[in-house]
């Protein structure tokens, strides 16, 4: 066996994940045609493994597997020349271990370094290039873009990240007890996603079983999360190709469903709802009807809106093939979430690894995508009308398990093992992995936001376009500076 | 045309007409309530270290209002109005209530109240954390708060700005850019630090990653607590710090 086979949140043996060798993992990529989504070494004894997790989204399977590098093993042929997915992977694991991958099309820093990026350049009459960041106009995160433009037009993008990093994997590692609050804070505008992946990480490996008042609940709060966020995107969406109106109603709407939240929490953005081991904080039947009634208002002002937007040609001008991303590309480069459904990749980590609540409520969204900036507005839009649905239907359901506590006892963590936990939040899959030591303790934990594969998504979609459109293109992804820095 | 004046009109006024008495909902977690005869909670539930338990006291400095802690001995009320001008004010003891604190927690010179009462253009600087303060801070901007309406704004370039708004515990790869907006900035200028993290290094303040050379180096003006800050919060504190009432 050269892969071990797994399902989301099913707690393996890390003993028994085989090692293979680099040639057999290039081999059995070309063959499987997966979807990597973890590739991250760990450090044991004097030499380094490699652990390589697959998505097989189709059956809802992780294939796992590892490659081990002795001390005089320092470089690789890079896999990123056949499978340009792999190359933000390579570049993190060379930045964390220092083994090369041979050829690697752009092997540049992700989160150290700043001051040596070897920017790509470009020579030529009317050829310029504009430098922004890393602190930008608006008040959002740090980041610095470089753009290579002949006139107006944008020939490449290079994005240079890294100025958040504050060391959030090392300090999971370095907690004594389990670190909701920490999880909370990898990202956020993604409280409940994370939080919730860390949470279902730590109690597969304790072997503790929630409610499914608490399972349902943590359900509701991320397809709020959902809802908020796209509001507001679809706000700062209009706010930047100067339709004022939208702009101001989104941004309002937005505000009804974060204050749902802070009603049900104590936070808007739901911090302190979810800890390991179930909630903190109950929906009531005057909770729920306050949420039904806030679902209402804010789908008729949606929809409402949404509906004179997209009448104004003024406004479809705007988005219609403004930062184009097609299928090919964005299945090439291993984009997720909402951005690569946008793109017409249709993946869905709810619906793909079967999650028991989500099945009974629904199924994945069917959407026409473009690849523009139009289709993730438009997607956004749907996903809005889905997410109140499906929080209608949960709350149906939790009232079944009303007796039900909300929290339940804590197991021990496993010695030796291995988990994968896979969250769809608004943004995209957020995967988080841990392993485990013979005295239980953590000895890796590795984060992947859904950011970490899209970032470079953003860059094909501005090329060729005018850099005017740029903060539209830009607002249509809303990526994460944060959950790509860790 | 006539269609988006009847979605404005179907808007309707969003905006919080009396922003220093602004009703907040009583599930939000603000200044706390303590009492030091009540069984205390175990001093391990604070992810931050804000909490100490002889006497009892709370920082809200390092505070994230996570309400893990909350207890006989803990509780948290919905006042919002938690800035200060000093780090010592915001440790907050049993002897002390919220109406005290806000009486004497924001102090701010005359200098400042002549100079920037009526206007206070900001830039904002985010260096490290998590992108929570950066949100609910654009948030202060939107229909529903309109910090803009009292003279308060954020503006593109520190150059046009008369202060600083830190959020994020100063990663070391911000700290260069940090310093130099700082610079950027021309006198007479204020530093006002926003949210746990900001102020203390909150969530992460035992990252090896962070470098926070910059506070010992520059003074601050004001300490806005928080995780993330509310724009209630935000707004009523410099408010109180500008105002010349």
């Amino acid at each position: 066996m050269k892969w071990i086979l797994t399902e989301n949140n099913k707690k393996i043996n890390s003993l028994e994940i085989p090692t293979i060798s680099i040639e057999d993992l290039k081999h059995d990529l070309k063959n499987m045609n997966l979807r990597v989504v973890g590739f991250f070494g760990k450090q044991e004894f004097e030499n380094i493994r490699l652990y390589v997790t697959l998505a097989d989204d189709k059956n809802g399977i992780f294939y796992i597997s590892s490659v081990l590098f002795n001390p005089n093993e320092k470089s690789y042929e890079s896999l990123t020349q056949d499978f340009p997915a792999f190359h933000i992977f390579e570049r993190e694991f060379y930045e964390e271990f220092g083994i090369k991958p041979l050829n690697h099309p752009w092997l540049k820093p992700i989160r150290h370094n700043q001051d040596k990026y070897p920017f790509f350049s470009m020579r030529g009459e009317d050829v310029h290039e504009v430098a922004v960041g890393p602190i930008h106009a608006g008040v959002i995160e740090p980041g610095h873009f470089r753009f290579m433009c002949q006139g107006e037009k944008v020939y490449d993008l290079e994005i240079m990240l890294g100025y958040q990093h504050r060391g959030i994997e090392e300090l999971i590692l370095n907690s004594s007890n389990f670190n909701n609050r920490l999880a909370e804070s990898i990202c956020g505008d993604t409280v409940i996603g994370h939080n919730m992946a860390y949470s279902m990480v730590m109690e597969s490996l304790s072997d503790t079983k929630i409610s499914e008042k608490s399972k349902i609940i943590r359900r509701i709060a991320l397809e709020l999360e959902r809802m908020a966020v796209h509001i507001g995107d679809m706000g700062a969406i209009s706010g930047d190709m100067a339709y004022l109106p939208g702009a101001s109603i989104f941004g309002t709407t937005r505000t009804l469903v974060i204050n749902t939240m802070l009603e049900i929490c104590g936070s808007r953005f739901g911090r302190g709802l979810i800890n390991v081991g179930g909630i903190n904080f109950d929906i009531d039947h005057s909770m729920e009807q306050k949420i039904i009634a806030m679902l209402d208002e804010v789908l008729h002002i949606t929809q409402k809106t949404v509906k004179v937007m997209l009448k104004k040609s003024s406004c479809i001008s705007r988005m219609e093939k403004t930062g184009f991303v097609s299928t090919e590309n964005a299945r090439l480069l291993g984009a997720v979430g909402m951005a690569a459904r946008s793109s017409g990749v249709n993946i869905d980590s709810r619906f793909d690894f079967k999650d028991e609540f989500y099945q009974l409520i629904g199924k994945k969204l069917n959407f026409k995508a473009t690849g523009d900036v139009y289709s993730r507005f438009r997607l956004r839009y749907e996903e809005v009308l889905q997410s109140a649905n499906f929080i209608k239907n949960l709350l149906e359901i939790l009232r079944q398990y009303n007796k039900q506590n909300l929290k339940s006892e804590i197991g021990f963590v496993s010695p030796n093992s291995f988990v994968i936990s896979s969250v769809e939040g608004w943004r995209g899959e957020i995967v988080h992995i841990a392993i485990t030591g013979a005295n239980s303790e953590l000895l890796r934990y590795k984060i992947k936001d859904s950011s970490f594969n899209n970032w470079y998504m953003l860059a094909m979609a501005v090329r060729n376009n005018g850099i005017s459109d740029f903060p539209l293109c830009n607002k249509s992804f809303n990526l994460s500076y944060c959950g790509n820095d860790l | 045309m006539i269609e988006t004046i009847k979605l404005k009109y179907m808007q309707g006024n969003k905006f919080i007409p009396d922003i220093e008495n602004a009703p907040m909902r009583e599930q939000f977690r603000g200044f706390p309530i303590l009492n030091n005869n009540a069984k205390k909670p175990e001093i391990s539930c604070c992810p931050t270290g804000a909490l100490s338990l002889e006497p009892l006291s709370i920082d809200l400095g390092k505070c994230t209002l996570c309400g893990n802690c909350k207890c006989e001995a803990i509780q948290f009320s919905n006042r919002y109005k938690l800035g200060a001008t000093s780090r010592e004010k915001l440790i907050i003891t049993e002897n002390m209530t919220a109406d005290e604190f806000e009486k004497i927690a924001i102090q701010s010179r005359t200098e400042i109240k002549k100079i920037f009462s009526k206007s206070l253009k900001l830039r904002q600087v985010s260096a490290g954390g998590c992108n929570g303060c950066e949100m609910e801070l654009n948030a202060c901007s939107n229909c529903n708060f309109d910090m803009g309406r009292f003279g308060i704004e954020f503006v593109a370039s520190p150059r046009h700005a008369d202060g600083l708004v830190i959020t994020g515990p100063i990663t070391k790869n911000m700290a260069y850019a940090l310093e130099d907006c700082y610079h950027s900035t021309p006198n007479p200028k204020i530093v006002i630090l926003t949210g746990a993290c900001a102020i203390s290094g909150g969530i992460f303040q035992n990252s090896t990653q962070i470098n926070r050379e910059f506070l010992e180096k520059y003074p601050i003006d004001l300490y806005i607590p928080g995780c993330p800050t509310h724009p209630l919060t935000f707004i009523n504190a410099i408010l109180k710090f500008i105002s010349n009432k």
